[in-house]
């Protein structure tokens, strides 16, 4: 999902995992109206959401900062086998396992709040603009990184301002303005299209 | 060294270990649900009572008395919390002071309608123990140890199980919580009943020290307030630290003029502390 600023992007994702009740309509996750299920039990209907700025414990050290991530009940169980799942995916965070989330760098802290939401087995993840802030090498591991997920049969849902390199990874696109859906296609198609390329490729 | 001296030194770590678990259970509250239970010392003046009715009138043993003291005055933190302080959850903070400000003459009054304001103790004591020069009160010294091992419990369960991980999550940031699966509501009570729990201990090591009256809250609330304040309030280890300094304060200030003095002594350092670290000791 890409759009300007202020477009109500984040604010989707909010009301997807609950912690913004929407006002109007409804929210359907496997026929399911999500819009009265308390917040705190998405995460076990299969619903992850990495917020924007990633907001991890820092006073936590990595490790515990994926222990939150597995705290509820049906997701303890699977506390071991999914944390080394997530040492695998991001071995810098293994080697960091010790070590206040407040002192990583900014790609490693991406990494351990993306762990964190994978900690919670989810079905759906829910990215608000991973490569923010990020060095360009970084950028280009975290979409690495959403293009493997996705092989692993998660779904992503992911907001975007890089536009032209998340296009590269996802099948569909969205264009959010002003709270509408304002285009929506295949990436492909979106990447041709003239208008988009002229507002959000930077192409004249 | 002079063994007087040093009595007071040892005797300052003693006081400081029963101090350091009303202050860590108003840390633990005030860190999780952002309220300062201003009727903390109060809850651990019920449990004084608790024990001493269960032992003195009730004729229990009294390890049992301890035993029963400590869930109730848990239970007592969980009922604050549902009728007195969920309520006002999210209004400015004065309401909350005063709600649990008025919890305390609430209670206060009630411990007087029921017991009257006459002294009552214990009168259980252990034999001095004799450490080289010095005597230490046996009474103190395992009402110390008693102490450190609650600490100990604490520091465990706030270190090792998912829901004390979670509590030290949620004093940084409690928006994100629910989505880790965590319902804040839940760790806000579980938050109150471990702060009622250690009121409870701290009830159990105190009531073996002191006598107690409906009024006893005053002779360690206000310290202990000092004490959360000088450590950074909602810092554990802080707090913990700050604890036995004013444990040492305290004792060896009866050691170089009087105990009264000494009370003296340590609210001049607690104000200089306020000029000079204002947001605590320990604060980065
Ligand atoms: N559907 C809506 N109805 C009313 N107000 C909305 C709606 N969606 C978003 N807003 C408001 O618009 C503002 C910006 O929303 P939001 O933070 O979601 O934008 P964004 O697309 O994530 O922007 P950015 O790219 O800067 O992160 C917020 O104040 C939000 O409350
Ligand atoms: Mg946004």
């Amino acid at each position: 999902m890409v759009g300007p600023n202020g477009a109500g992007k984040t604010t989707l994702l909010r009301v997807i995992s609950g912690l913004i009740r929407p006002r109007v309509g409804t929210l359907r996750y496997g026929g399911e109206d999500l819009t009265t299920v308390p917040p705190h039990e998405l995460p076990a209907l299969g619903i992850a959401h990495v917020p924007e700025n990633r907001r991890l414990f820092p006073h936590l050290t990595v490790e515990e900062n994926l222990k939150v991530g597995a705290y509820a009940k049906r997701a303890r169980p699977h506390f071991a086998a999914r944390r080394d799942h997530v040492y695998t995916l991001f071995p810098r965070l293994k080697e960091r396992r010790h070590q206040l989330a407040g002192t990583l760098s900014g790609g490693e802290q991406q990494m351990c709040a993306i762990g964190r939401a994978l900690m919670s087995g989810p079905r759906i993840l829910l990215l608000d603009e991973p490569s923010a802030g990020l060095a360009p090498i970084v950028v280009r591991q975290v979409f690495e990184l959403v293009r493997h997920i996705r092989q692993e049969g998660l779904t992503v849902l992911i907001v975007e301002q890089n536009v032209a390199q998340v296009l590269r990874v996802v099948d569909r696109a969205y264009v959010l303005e002003t709270g509408r859906v304002a285009a929506e296609g295949s990436a492909a198609a979106l990447a041709a299209d003239p208008a988009i390329r002229r507002s959000y490729l930077g192409v004249h | 060294m002079d063994p007087f001296l040093l009595e007071a030194l040892l005797n300052g770590v003693l006081l400081g270990g029963v101090f350091a678990l009303p202050v860590l259970g108003l840390n633990l509250v005030f860190g999780v649900v952002d309220v300062i239970w201003l009727c903390y010392a109060e809850l651990v003046m019920v449990g004084m009572y608790t024990v001493w009715f269960l032992h003195t009138q009730a004729g229990w043993p009294l390890g049992l008395a301890f035993a029963v003291c400590l869930p109730a005055i848990a239970v007592l933190g969980l009922l604050l919390h549902l009728l007195v302080v969920r309520p006002l959850l999210g209004r400015p903070p004065i309401n909350q002071v005063l709600a649990t400000g008025g919890v305390l003459f609430v209670l206060q009054g009630s411990a007087t309608l029921v017991f009257s304001t006459d002294f009552r103790s214990l009168g259980v004591e252990m034999p001095p123990m004799e450490m080289g020069e010095v005597f230490v009160s046996g009474t103190k010294l395992a009402a110390f140890v008693a102490a450190l091992l609650g600490a100990a419990a604490l520091w465990a369960f706030l270190k090792f199980t998912y829901v004390g991980t979670a509590i030290r999550a949620i004093a940084r940031d409690r928006e994100v919580m629910p989505l880790m699966g965590v319902d804040p509501r839940r760790i806000y009570l579980i938050a109150s009943a471990v702060g009622g729990a250690l009121a409870g201990l701290a009830a159990c090591l105190l009531v073996v020290q002191l006598d107690m009256h409906p009024f006893v809250g005053l002779s360690f609330g206000p310290i202990t307030f000092m004490i959360c304040v000088m450590g950074g309030l909602g810092n554990m280890l802080g707090g913990f630290l700050a604890a036995f300094l004013m444990g040492l304060i305290v004792s060896t200030g009866g050691f170089w003029w009087n105990t009264e003095m000494s009370y003296v002594v340590a609210f001049l350092f607690f104000i200089l502390v306020i000029f000079l670290r204002p947001r605590g000791l320990f604060a980065r």
